[in-house]
């Protein structure tokens, strides 16, 4: 059995988190911390999870000796309290932007200022197991990758590892939770209700992600908040270097991810349920996919669906955690999903 | 066994599977007409498409 602990555990990634582990038969969640909460049942920040755990949120301060950590706080603090943490796990797990991106001049090109602590970036496996199952195998340090970039890498992977990418322009619509569960002005119900609000039609930091993890080319990137709350729907217009036929693309997606337990290929030609929707993978660990070949243009429309909070967030995390620790991949992962929703 | 004409999928027939007998392909969800046995042979089925609209 493996003692886990989570850090910064009160967010809506840091509940994702407890309500995967406190039901993974190869675990045992030995304290979540929170500053806010410190003292309080873990049901006061996650109400889904009242009578899950007689746990309460502890103080950072508190925290004790584990096997693993996994490490949900803002963008920076791994890095600054790297440290303390790596006294008190031999492994980590962080969930922020901190090490994903190998190079420090990308780094500092997409977060405008420089990596706090370059020397640990090469201790870090970039955490998205169907581009880099091998190194997590025999990882101790894992970065876990960013949502949107999630959805858009396992869309552009296959194309992309063929050479068949000249450029491409990706449209996110993404759910409210991407932006946490800190209220503001702009999550303010009046304000935020109905809205589609264009959030990053340029620059978004994710597009570092996908160009470290598939290679150079052109990626042009908007996201779009919509009125959903967890969910990413990602359309990646592919304009491709060679004329593909439906078929083609078929034998590639199937070539690459026919034994991925959690991709599948949504294309269908009839139906309401034809292309990837995120609604219907709400909790599930799963990145749906699809696709549409335009005819006589060199244009192919790829769609991808995630779970922000899942396999986005905390349940790539916990694939990850399998990985590294000889489970089978899918572990407290099997969640189908609920249907209607 | 044959493959979807749509998406190349595997296609393997059951047992008793007669020639204008329809199936539908598991990774594509196409409707396809049993065309041939000896050699295994579909081909799409004529299906009404919905306009969604468009």
């Amino acid at each position: 059995m493996i003692d886990v602990s989570i850090v910064g555990g009160s967010g809506y990634t840091g509940g994702e988190l407890l309500r995967l582990l406190l039901f993974h038969p190869g675990c045992r969640v030995q304290q979540v911390t929170s500053e806010r909460f410190a003292g309080k049942a873990l049901h006061r920040a996650h109400p889904n999870l009242r009578k899950a755990s007689p746990l309460k949120f502890c103080a950072l301060e508190e925290l004790e000796s584990c096997d693993v950590l996994f490490l949900c706080l803002p963008h920076g603090e791994t890095a600054a309290r790297f440290e303390t943490f790596s006294a008190l796990a031999p492994r980590i797990i962080d969930l922020s932007a901190d090490f994903r991106l190998t190079d420090p001049v990308v780094y500092e090109t997409w977060y405008g200022q420089p990596h706090p602590r370059p020397e640990l970036l090469e201790r870090f496996v970039y955490g998205v197991p169907e581009i880099n199952r091998t190194a997590l195998e025999g990882a101790t340090h894992v970065a876990c990758a960013g949502c949107n970039a999630t959805a858009s890498m396992l869309a552009l992977g296959p194309l992309a590892r063929r050479d068949l990418i000249s450029s491409v322009v990706i449209d996110v619509k993404a759910g409210s939770s991407e932006g946490g569960n800190s209220s503001n002005e702009a999550s303010h119900h009046p304000e935020r209700s109905g809205a589609v609000r264009s959030y990053r039609p340029t620059r978004h930091r994710h597009v570092a992600e996908v160009s470290q993890a598939l290679g150079e080319f052109p990626i042009h990137f908007s996201a779009t908040s919509i009125e959903m709350v967890r969910g990413i729907l990602a359309t990646c217009h592919v304009f491709l270097s060679k004329p593909q036929k439906e078929k083609e693309i078929w034998s590639m997606y199937r070539e690459d991810y026919a034994q991925e337990p959690f991709i599948r290929i949504v294309k269908e030609r009839s139906g309401i349920h034809r292309y990837p929707e995120p609604k219907l993978l709400s909790g599930t660990n799963f990145c749906d996919l699809g696709f549409e070949v335009e005819v006589g243009t060199p244009r192919v429309v790829l769609i991808s669906a995630i779970d922000n909070l899942m396999k986005g967030a905390a349940g790539q995390a916990i694939q990850c955690f399998n990985l590294m620790h000889g489970y089978d991949e899918t572990t407290g992962l099997t969640f189908p999903g609920l249907h209607p929703i | 066994m044959t493959e979807c004409p749509v998406c190349g999928a595997d296609i393997t027939f059951a047992e008793g599977t007669v020639v204008g007998e329809l199936l539908e392909c598991d990774d594509c969800g196409i409707e396809l007409e049993v065309t041939g046995l000896d050699p295994e042979a579909v081909t799409e089925a004529p299906e009404t498409e919905e306009d969604w609209g468009e």
